[in-house]
């Protein structure tokens, strides 16, 4: 009698059905994290700039972070363009200047996007602004395309 | 006997579409970046009004011209060549500078091409000459 009911009781425990679902309890904090993730480590494009097309190079170099660099950009017709605003050559120095001595940023390196075919007088008057300005701004990077 | 019906109202926020929401906000991060590495070739220039004195068996002149012709000390090269002609002279004399001199009309491809060689070189004192005023 007992063992029937025992039996019994066994069949009944085994039916016990598994649960099919994918337990979604957790899924908010995991997309919370990726969000958290991207949103930390987006830094937004501050200036559009001007369209160049950059020379390509085997050898170079990483910049150090996005928030601590100056962008400058120069195209072939002599244009040179800061903060995005056309500017003369000669208003170089000064503009670096201000932000070298801002200090909110601490500036560490002068990124030239330059056209391929801008001519080397032009960069040279740039070199000579940039030196005007001294400190972190002789730190300079041309900017290229990696070459294969 | 009229009996109120209790409205039972749930106390707690809901959340199924918390879910929802937030993989609407990552989508959003994730559609307005643009992740664009800034890479380049890398110089510091020298400080204003510093200019030194040094003996000639230490330069080598690199002079680029307008088409994009290049001479190592009087020795007409192409670019690609560059390269092994610098790494031998610095393995000759470690001390070696070597002076980049440009025409104004050069274009600046051939300028980061003929640095890229020099980078590929290992050269570490890299000399940009001003032009002649």
């Amino acid at each position: 009698m007992t063992k029937e009911k025992e039996r019994s009781a066994l069949k009944f425990s085994r039916k016990v059905k598994a649960e099919a679902g994918i337990p979604t309890a957790s899924l908010p904090d995991i997309v919370f994290m990726l969000i958290l993730f991207f949103m930390v480590s987006t830094v937004f494009k501050e200036f559009r700039g001007i369209p160049v097309r950059l020379p390509a190079a085997k050898q170079i170099e990483k910049l150090p972070g996005k928030r601590n660099v100056v962008y400058l950009w120069a195209d072939d017709r002599d244009r040179v363009s800061m903060d995005d605003k056309f500017i003369d050559i000669k208003e170089i120095s000064n503009i670096m200047y201000n932000k070298l001595s801002d200090p909110m940023k601490q500036i560490r390196v002068v990124s030239m996007k330059v056209d391929q075919q801008a001519k080397m007088g032009t960069i040279t008057q740039i070199h000579e602004e940039l030196r005007e300005a001294g400190g972190a701004a002789l730190n300079v990077n041309y900017s290229t395309k990696t070459a294969n | 006997m009229v009996v109120e019906k209790k409205k039972e109202r749930s106390s707690e926020i809901p959340t199924s579409s918390l879910a929802d929401i937030a993989f609407l906000l990552l989508t959003f991060f994730l559609v307005t970046t643009t992740i664009d590495v800034d890479k380049g070739i890398g110089l510091v220039l020298p400080p204003k009004g510093e200019a030194k004195e040094v003996s000639k068996k230490n330069i080598t002149n690199l002079l680029i011209n307008a088409e994009g012709k290049v001479m190592v000390d009087d020795q007409i090269t192409e670019i690609p060549m560059i390269r092994n002609i610098i790494k031998e002279k610095i393995t000759r004399n470690p001390n070696l500078i070597i002076s980049v001199k440009t025409d104004e009309k050069t274009k600046y491809l051939y300028y980061i091409q003929v640095l890229d060689q020099l980078k590929q070189a290992n050269a570490k004192k890299i000399s940009i000459a001003e032009p002649a005023k």
